[in-house]
């Protein structure tokens, strides 16, 4: 990389750092609990809308990882959600009803939360629907990785989205609030993403999935990025680009081994298809807020009117995270 | 009284931890004799001796250096703690070094008894150099014969500098008389003797003057000096401790549990601060004896060679969001041996099925298809949930290849080709050590010829599919070509159909070889050879398929033929 696109990465990042600050002002705050936040405590940091079915399953799972606060941005949410979040001891919330799209889907809320109260700390971008799995994730706390890829002097921690989805209908069973989704969403397939690199950012570009196979049969090319870097040991120069799929400073995007060995990586399951989904689609798509005009949820709500089962006989049923590395999803790298 | 064995141990940070496992020692009868880090803060530190202030008779905390990793530090302070061992515990027979992360793994008595039955013996890790495979990052002989003043992690860019400028000019600097440099783990056991004469070497401020400007002194220095002065060594640690393939120590948690009491080591390092379950089970004062059997870490060695493994060789044939290995890096494009068949479908009406019966494989039909991927059974989707969309499919043709083969690890896959398909995997597949590819050249005529279509349209269709196919086979034969490759014109096949297949099919794996006993229906070729000349009236001239004659028949007479072809 030329001492010019070095040089015009810094400014971008620059960019999205200063229009992080100024979209600070869209943000209202409702609970702010970040006194709290110890030095070493790990935080998550999520945007939302209309999740209140998903959230306290989201709390619970990454209270039982051992995150020690919740930075939330709740995007005009009229379910209830956000007042059960504003009566949590460990969450802070903030709440807008400025547009996701503007705000480049939320990122620059995001970006602004980081910078003011991440820095120094490993965060976590996940969205309610996502649950974060990475090695030993049964044995060993989130504190376990951290700290281990702090020994390494690893700064960034890879984990691709991974859809899941039930066997039948998405909306044969119901999802009940505090429920594990995956008690029904607990399909997922096993082996068919394309993978390309990102010469400007450095970054993959991985699409597949049930997505891909069934929306986007057509346009492949189309179909949704499922590469994310959602752990980070976050400093204040630092920010997202567009979701967590990219980063800069570009470093950051090097969570893949170039020379044959395999990097540690986790995966977010994406539990987004579930009974809530018909309905979110419908509204996604009457707000036009999301990545490309909604081309995504127009392709799913088209799905899923026509048939929404997106099992297939080679659907693999999940079982834990060593089935995921054996797969070769992810991987536990040199951790042993 | 103190027992006969002294531990010294340096400490840096998890105070909590360490003040279990001095407490865990000195219960066992063991001394022990802190080194804090400089480093620490003066709160912290004496909050930590007040909390072990009950057991001043056993307890000392010794003058404190700064330790910084790869740094003389940590020799200094290794120093300052035996020195002050040896002179107020003049019972002790055995110095142990250890660190705050370490933890014993077997009662401290079995430990002491190890030792006693094994008095004037020094076990420290001590090889020569030129005999050492783990030095990460170079550096082996270098960094007894440079200076290295400025410090790795602090002052990268100097410390690299100043390499380089000695290496330019040569600044060597001799090793003291009578040393012969040897290194290896930094975690010893020596006896009282030993470390009295390095320490009261009368050359020891030329020695210690000298190890100052060495690099990761606490990895050289001991085990230097310990070839000097010791009676008996045994050249292995006691301390159980793993590192990677860039020098860190492996760290264990509690799922370590089983390995770590399998392993009958007497102390590992590094343990995890929270590994409660560790702490909890090896610090058990009611922990039971081993049966004083040899330490023997083999199982759990195999663990982090693994890792190391996996990190830096990965699994071959596998891409995925932390593994995309640079072109030639792959370690193997493939992950497992598949078979490519071309022409041979449009040879023989039934070639998939008679292939799956008489090898058992999974035979596909053409997966690069125009139209679409046609899987076994042309069912829609297949392993790993791979979709029949073409799109899909050209969208990444490698991603698609290299998933199949990863999917189905186990099973040998077959798949049939030609130039009605999309050609843009030919390279791949011409390159790669795993792909068996059998052609028979200019089979692609015979759909053409069975079509009976349009004559003029079959005649260009013929002129472009020739095209292609020449091509493909250029790839094929080309240098670059890694693949097990067998090349038939089509009227040297049809001579003897039955030798060749039997020649493809003892490739494949199984435990005895097959025998070719029924051969699949090859189509009526009747007319074919007047196809041919009819394409040559009109001007264009197939040659891939060889010669033919109008009559149908293969020309059998004519001398001298062109021995098959093959490339490996």
């Amino acid at each position: 990389m030329g001492v010019w696109q070095s040089y015009r990465l810094r400014l971008e990042r620059k960019r999205w750092r200063i229009r992080a600050f100024r979209k600070r002002r869209n943000l209202v705050r409702v609970a702010n609990r970040t006194d709290r936040i110890r030095e070493d405590d790990i935080l998550v940091f999520s945007t939302f809308r209309n999740e209140a079915m998903r959230l306290p399953y989201f709390l619970k799972y990454y209270r039982d990882m051992g995150v020690g606060h919740f930075l939330m941005v709740d995007n005009d949410s009229d379910d209830g959600g956000a007042a059960f979040l504003a009566d949590q001891p460990d969450v802070s919330l903030w709440s807008t009803t400025a547009s996701y799209k503007r705000a480049r889907f939320g990122v620059d809320w995001l970006n602004w939360l980081q910078l003011k109260y991440g820095h120094n700390h490993w965060t976590l971008v996940v969205d309610p629907d996502e649950l974060f799995v990475y090695p030993f994730c049964d044995t060993r706390p989130l504190r376990a990785l951290t700290d281990w890829l702090e020994a390494s002097s690893i700064k960034s921690f890879s984990a691709m989205l991974l859809d899941m989805y039930p066997k039948g209908g998405i909306n044969d069973v119901a999802y009940r609030p505090g429920q594990d989704p995956l008690e029904i969403a607990n399909w997922f397939d096993a082996g068919n993403y394309s993978i390309y690199r990102n010469p400007k950012y450095g970054n993959l570009w991985i699409q597949g999935g049930p997505r891909m196979r069934v929306f986007f049969a057509d346009e492949p090319w189309r179909a949704p990025a499922l590469n994310k870097i959602p752990l980070v040991k976050w400093n204040r120069d630092y920010a997202y680009h567009s979701s967590t799929h990219t980063l800069l400073p570009r470093g950051l995007n090097l969570v893949y081994d170039e020379w044959g060995g395999e990097k540690a990586s986790g995966v977010l399951l994406h539990t987004k298809f579930l009974s809530t989904f018909a309905a979110k689609a419908q509204e996604e798509l009457d707000r036009k807020q999301h990545y490309a005009a909604g081309r995504e949820y127009r392709a799913y709500a088209e799905g899923v009117t026509q048939n929404p089962d997106l099992w297939c006989k080679w659907s693999e049923k999940y079982i834990n995270w060593r089935q995921l590395e054996i797969l070769g999803l992810m991987s536990k790298g040199n951790w042993a | 009284m103190s027992g006969p064995v002294g531990i010294v141990i340096l400490i840096h940070t998890a105070f909590d931890r360490a003040e279990q496992v001095i407490r865990h020692w000195v219960a066992g009868g063991c001394p022990v004799v802190v080194h804090v880090d400089a480093k620490v803060r003066p709160q912290t530190y004496d909050r930590f001796v007040h909390g072990l202030s009950d057991l001043t008779g056993s307890v000392l905390f010794c003058k404190r250096h700064r330790c910084e990793w790869g740094t003389w530090g940590i020799v200094a302070a290794s120093q300052a703690g035996a020195e002050m061992m040896l002179e107020r515990f003049p019972g002790v027979q055995h110095v142990y070094l250890a660190s705050g992360s370490c933890l014993p793994l077997r009662p401290v008595r079995e430990l002491v008894d190890y030792l006693a039955e094994r008095p004037g013996v020094d076990f420290i890790e001590s090889a020569t150099t030129a005999d050492v495979p783990w030095v990460a990052g170079g550096l082996a002989e270098e960094r007894f014969v440079l200076r290295f003043p400025f410090s790795w992690k602090r002052q990268r860019f100097l410390f690299d500098r100043w390499v380089e400028i000695q290496r330019r000019f040569g600044l060597h600097r001799e090793i003291p008389e009578g040393l012969t440099p040897h290194m290896g783990s930094q975690w010893w056991c020596l006896t009282r003797e030993t470390m009295t004469r390095i320490l009261k070497d009368p050359a020891r401020a030329r020695y210690d003057a000298y190890f100052r400007l060495v690099w990761i002194p606490d990895e050289s220095y001991f085990q230097t000096l310990a070839r000097l002065y010791a009676r008996n060594i045994e050249s292995r640690s006691l301390t159980l401790s793993k590192f990677d393939f860039q020098g860190k120590p492996h760290i264990f948690y509690d799922d370590h549990l089983q390995p770590l009491r399998r392993s009958d080591c007497f102390v590992a390092r590094k343990i995890w601060p929270h590994a409660d379950r560790l702490y909890e089970a090896f610090l058990d004062p009611s922990e039971q004896a081993m049966k004083g059997a040899e330490p023997n870490p083999g199982k759990i060695d195999r663990i982090f060679a693994k890792a190391v493994e996996r990190r830096t060789r990965g699994r071959p044939g596998l891409y995925m969001q932390s593994r995309l290995p640079n072109e030639g890096w792959e370690n193997g494009f493939t992950s497992a041996p598949y078979s490519v068949f071309e022409g041979f479908s449009d040879l023989f009406e039934d070639f998939e099925p008679w292939l799956a019966r008489t090898t058992g494989a999974r035979v596909h039909g053409h997966l690069f298809a125009t139209h679409g991927v046609e899987f076994e059974g042309r069912q829609d989707s297949f392993a790993g949930a791979l979709s029949a969309s073409a799109a899909i499919r050209d969208y990444n043709s490698r991603r698609f290849l290299t998933s199949l083969i990863w999917m189905t690890r186990g099973e040998r896959q077959c798949f049939q080709f030609g130039p009605f398909d999309q050609q843009i995997i030919t390279w791949d597949l011409a390159k790669d050590p795993n792909a068996q590819i059998s052609v028979i050249s200019g089979a692609w005529a015979v759909p053409l010829f069975l079509s009976g279509g349009d004559f003029a349209e079959l005649r260009t269709e013929a002129a472009r599919l020739q095209k292609i196919e020449s091509e493909h086979l250029k790839a094929l034969r080309s240098p670059y070509a890694k693949a097990r490759i067998r090349i038939w014109t089509m009227a040297e096949f049809i001579e003897s159909p039955l030798e060749a297949l039997q020649t493809v099919i003892e490739e494949f794996p199984g435990s005895t070889p097959r025998r070719v006993t029924e051969t699949p229906r090859m189509v009526d070729l009747t007319g074919f050879g007047q196809f041919l000349q009819n394409l040559k009236n009109e001007g264009m001239h197939p040659y891939l398929m060889g010669d033919f004659h109008a009559g149908g028949a293969p020309r059998r007479d004519e001398p001298p033929r062109r021995k098959r072809y093959l490339v490996r």
